[in-house]
């Protein structure tokens, strides 16, 4: 990467974070935000016990227990291995002065969403974590992107990760979005397009006048589901609605610093004629809800479609791989995607468990109730989200529809916690993955957004929003 | 770190795409808070019925493949989550080197922070190490020659020469990395004056 001539947003990042060259030619890169959860953090503390080794600098680390966490009855964790996980979390936070949002702290929630919620997350840094999610930060203009356990210690220990640079693609996504078709569908589509390793080894920038239609929630669905298209980050240029969304919340820049941030974070934006490895320009306008059919991401169809056919698959691998996933799903080539049904609806998860998404949810099913063979649970990103919610009514308005209203976490989007789906059981989810086994063993999961599953809530089969009323 | 050099063993043929670190290593097995002791329940939904008994005719649980080394497996390897658990897991159970047309970014470089050789090969070499998998041929995997030998087949590999290095030599990275104390510290007293906000606590 040269140092002169017209820059991405990634390479103005990437050169305003590079601490120098180890003799061995890597690159060792400035973190300057770690968030840990419980899950991929014990190994990488234990680590430094053992060689005696410090937390560099406690204070740019903020801890939160999300993954195992009850999503109802949370004074008691009854699951042993879960509670001693969330417990060690709490006395490795203590032990090296971080940051950590207990349980009973109204602040607790999906690491995700409580980054951006308390303005830790902001434009032009960089940040980690121990979870391939952390993509859902670049939504402000920051490089963000998930790293293994020995990578948490690395940071812990050295505040820098070694990293080599990524390489650029820029999908530019044009025009209005059609009726019934949101950031959710627009991820979707992306990923069936490119498919799931689609984006390896780059980050992805998102530009265009769809994308920066877009509110912060919205943009954080996007790039939240970069890891699906196999691309660690995904970055949104930072703009007005990003300072706006920012601005007075606890861990932003105070009124004494917030000019100079602004400055700096308006200098961010990719020059008009910087180069991309890769682009892709997409019209909104080809893109309908989407839902998933198989055991991947890159398994989607529009909701109008029907169930592919393995026959028209190109190579004898995809053939393979369409057969392994229908007799997982049990559907049947040719099935109606609307002619599904459904056991449960899940919606939230760090891709759509902000305020905005139950607000929609919420709009959707009011006054109604939810189909008889159908339980739907809901659960809110962060505890604020949830209080949120509440001071606006939506909880009533969700209960009074069929509605489980649970307490924050990650809950079903992965099943480390009591809610899971049963074999068999097929879900409606707003969460990110629809791997085998991924929210219970045997359990079959339709990706969607959370406007279509809240219609698919009402009638029971995976329904399209523009058809429902 | 563990040492990688060379290997010597049998090769599990996996021709499935895209399997995914739920596949590897599944959730309930993340509760731990050790790094050992997840070998026995790596691809546990492919390897034990609902009731926990082995299923009989998963390439793992069959002789001699239950003692590979290595495994040789479908495009896009190690795809979804950061979990470390995945190579953990691998590890564990005495897999040291995987080989594919493609990994996930975050699982392959979780791989040589373990010890483990993930080996990037074109589609028509993986369809002869597939072959030779299921024949049982021993494979020797060779990384300061970077080749792998199978029967006939002779495969030379690309590595980035740093991750080779610390491979062979076992490298302690953040001991390295913390030979860098003074630039790093230098660094952050540059930033705090030029980007104050990013040092003030809350």
């Amino acid at each position: 990467m040269s140092n002169q001539g017209p820059k991405t947003l990634f390479d103005k990042i990437w050169s305003e974070h590079l601490v120098g060259q180890r003799e061995d030619g890597t690159n060792l890169l400035y973190i300057d935000r770690h968030l840990v959860h419980e899950v991929t953090s014990p190994q990488a503390f234990e680590g430094l016990k053992i060689s005696n080794r410090p937390v560099h600098r406690p204070e740019a680390t903020i801890a939160v227990a999300d993954h195992n966490v009850p999503t109802i009855n949370r004074q008691n964790i009854e699951d042993p291995q879960s509670k001693i996980q969330v417990e060690t979390l709490a006395k490795n936070t203590k032990e090296h002065g971080i940051q950590y949002f207990d349980l009973m702290d109204q602040r607790q929630g999906i690491v995700h969403i409580i980054g951006p919620e308390q303005g830790i997350t902001q434009p032009g840094m960089t940040i980690v974590c121990g979870d391939s999610h952390t993509s859902t930060h670049g939504a402000f203009g920051a490089l963000a992107f998930g790293i293994g356990t020995s990578e948490v210690e690395h940071v812990l220990a050295t505040q820098t990760i070694v990293q080599n640079p990524a390489k650029n693609m820029r999908i530019s996504v044009n025009g209005e979005l059609p009726f019934g078709v949101n950031s959710k569908d627009l991820i979707l589509y992306i990923i069936g397009k490119i498919g799931t390793a689609g984006g390896t080894g780059h980050v992805i920038e998102y530009s265009g006048s769809s994308i920066m239609g877009l509110s912060m929630e919205g943009r954080m669905t996007i790039c939240n589901m970069s890891i699906e298209a196999g691309a660690r980050a995904g970055l949104i240029s930072p703009d007005q609605t990003t300072f706006n969304y920012i601005k007075g919340r606890p861990y932003a820049p105070g009124t004494e610093h917030w000019d100079q941030a602004v400055e700096y974070w308006s200098s961010l934006p990719s020059d008009n004629d910087a180069n991309y490895d890769h682009e892709i320009v997409i019209d909104s306008s080809e893109i309908d809800p989407m839902v998933t059919w198989g055991t991947s991401p890159e398994d989607v169809v529009s909701v109008k479609g029907t169930v592919p056919n393995p026959r028209s698959a190109k190579t004898e691998n995809k053939k393979k791989s369409i057969e392994r996933s229908l007799e997982y799903m049990g559907l049947k080539p040719g099935t109606k995607i609307t002619d599904i049904k459904l056991d449960k609806i899940f919606i939230g998860s760090c891709t759509n468990g902000r305020i905005e998404d139950l607000r929609k949810v919420a709009s959707i099913v009011k006054d109604k109730k939810i189909a008889s063979h159908v339980q739907a649970m809901i659960v809110p990103g962060s505890g604020l989200v949830k209080k949120q919610a509440e001071e606006e009514g939506i909880d009533k308005i969700l209960k009074d529809a069929g509605f489980e209203w649970r307490e924050a976490g990650c809950s079903m989007c992965l099943g480390m916690n009591p809610d899971q789906l049963k074999p068999g059981e097929r879900c409606a989810s707003t969460s990110n993955r629809n791997f085998e086994g991924r929210q219970g063993r045997g359990g079959r999961t339709h990706l969607m957004s959370p406007e279509l599953a809240a219609a698919s809530a009402i009638t029971g089969n995976i329904s399209d929003i523009r058809d429902f009323t | 770190m563990d040492k990688f050099h060379s290997l010597k063993g049998i090769a599990a043929p996996l021709p499935i795409v895209n399997i995914d670190t739920d596949m590897i290593i599944p959730k309930q097995f993340l509760k731990t808070i050790k790094r050992t002791g997840l070998g026995v329940s790596l691809f546990y939904e492919m390897r034990y019925d609902n009731d926990g008994n082995l299923i009989k005719d998963f390439v793992l649980n069959t002789s001699p493949y239950d003692q590979s080394k290595i495994l040789v497996a479908g495009d896009n390897f190690g795809c979804g989550s950061s979990r470390e658990h995945a190579p953990w897991s691998l590890k564990d159970f005495g897999i040291r080197s995987v080989i594919s047309t493609s990994f996930a970014d975050i699982f392959y470089n979780n791989c040589f922070q373990n010890g483990i050789l993930p080996i990037v090969v074109n589609p028509e070499n993986l369809d002869q190490l597939m072959t030779a998998a299921k024949n049982q041929i021993e494979f020797t995997i060779d990384l300061p020659e970077q080749v792998i030998k199978a029967g006939n087949h002779l495969i030379k590999f690309e590595i980035e020469e740093f991750r080779k290095e610390r491979l062979l030599q076992g490298l302690d990275d953040i001991g390295i990395t913390l030979g860098y104390k003074d630039k790093i510290n230098a660094y952050e007293e540059d930033k705090k004056n030029k980007k104050p906000w990013l040092f003030k606590n809350n």
